[in-house]
């Protein structure tokens, strides 16, 4: 198990879980080991606590779950409430109605759970961005935001799951600053929907979204997937995304930026 | 477009310059939800700056407005509930929803920025590499790993859980 890169410089890692999933933190750089990256570390996963707190619709008094069952309104929550509600549905227009927050949910109320967390873990980082001549990669089970200042160092490599094999790579994709986010089955069953159809996507195994903010490589990538075969076609469609789309027969597919050429 | 990234950028600067004053000034744990709501309130403040977001709303409001007037709700009972301006690091964004016997129906965009594609931005991030399928996640030198949500409770089975453990 040689995962470390002899040459590469050392790098302090950090773990802990929030809503159920594990979160790591990689930092390297003038604050990795000090006080400030373990307040910044705080901080961050203090975040997500809060995002929980006001999202979660396992907990029946989270502000989410209070304004499912209509008990309060949009005014009476936090701003950041309406702040997700505008991209859920934002979502759901640029998917051309896969990605529809409203439609699971036991009373067919709200569910916007496939907004928060990549929207949760991009201001998580905010407080890592303070750390000065650091360098990170944050990850939430799976979808992850990096910054890298230095311009002599190596972009971090980011290892993309095989969905077919969950102890082998599909690919490796060098991210100095920006986001990757996958959507796939393979871990907690058929949880993603197709909102027109009420059903589990066909065809498609996974689809990885690497983009500038992870809020939108998560919706992307969620959205990709609901859309099953149009996956690929759909999201080409969409600017300054990179992205890979392994489909249930193997085969697999690479996204280059409509911006570079092919 | 040039002053509506300007403006972008000095709210996020704005945000970030709160963090670090607060992080330098109060500890760590207890404090974390205050820089988050004052980062906020501070959008806010700096919401006075709205004529400079102001092309960038048309985008959400033309949007918002269709929605709306598609309003063919059959529920009499259907009450419209507009959300305060919300500043997110993007510009503001306002949603309009529908309730209707306890559940949402609808949902609008009154102003959101168009700040989903930050085309200015340069692209830091390279083309995926595909891997040769008889490599081992073990071999490929790695930093993170990116798939399917990993639970908790699947954690320590993980690809990731080895790289973490490498080092922690």
């Amino acid at each position: 198990m040689t995962t470390a890169r002899p040459t590469a410089a050392p790098i302090r890692r950090y773990v802990d879980h929030v809503m159920g999933m594990p979160i790591s933190l990689a930092l390297r750089g003038r604050h990795q080991d000090d006080a400030a990256a373990r307040g910044a570390w705080a901080e961050a996963m203090a975040a997500l606590h809060d995002v929980d707190r006001v999202f979660s619709t396992y907990r029946p008094d989270s502000f989410i779950s209070r304004l499912a069952r209509g008990e309060v309104d949009v005014d009476a929550c936090p701003p950041e409430v309406a702040e997700v509600l505008g991209l859920a549905e934002l979502a759901r227009q640029q998917s051309g109605g896969a990605f529809d927050v409203r439609r699971a949910g036991p009373d067919g109320g709200l569910d916007p759970s496939g907004v928060v967390k990549g929207w949760a873990v991009e201001r998580a980082a905010r407080p890592l961005r303070v750390l000065a001549d650091t360098d990170f990669c944050l990850s939430a089970g799976g979808d992850l935001v990096c910054r890298t200042l230095d311009p002599m160092a190596p972009a971090w490599r980011i290892g993309i799951e095989d969905p077919h094999a969950l102890d082998r790579l599909t690919a490796v994709v060098p991210v100095r600053t920006g986001a990757v986010a996958t959507s796939a089955l393979t871990r907690r069953g058929a949880h993603i929907v197709d909102a027109r159809t009420g059903l589990t996507p066909e065809g498609v195994a996974s689809v990885t979204v690497v983009g500038h903010n992870l809020t939108w490589a998560d919706i992307d990538a969620t959205a990709a997937f609901a859309r099953g075969p149009d996956a690929l076609r759909w999201l080409a469609t969409r600017s300054g995304r990179t992205g890979i789309v392994v489909w249930a027969d193997g085969r697999v597919d690479t996204l280059a930026p409509s911006g570079l050429g092919s | 477009m040039k002053r509506i990234a300007f403006w972008a950028l000095s709210t996020i600067s704005a945000v970030v310059l709160l963090f670090g004053y607060h992080t330098s000034t109060s500890g760590a744990l207890t404090t974390a939800t205050t820089p988050i709501t004052s980062g906020t309130k501070s959008g806010g403040s700096a919401g006075s700056t709205t004529s400079g977001s102001g092309s960038g709303t048309g985008n959400g409001t033309g949007s918002g407005t269709d929605t709306g007037s598609g309003t063919g709700s059959p529920a009499k009972t259907t009450s419209k509930v507009t959300g305060a301006v919300a500043n997110t690091e993007w510009g503001p964004v306002q949603v309009q929803i529908d309730v209707a016997g306890g559940s949402i129906t609808q949902v609008s965009v009154l102003q959101y920025p168009a700040g989903n594609s930050r085309d200015d931005e340069i692209n830091s991030y390279a083309l995926p590499i595909l891997v040769d399928e008889t490599v081992q996640a073990q071999s490929a030198q790695i930093d993170m790993v990116s798939g399917a949500t990993v639970t908790s409770g699947g954690y320590l089975q993980s690809l990731q859980s080895a790289l973490d453990q490498a080092g922690l």
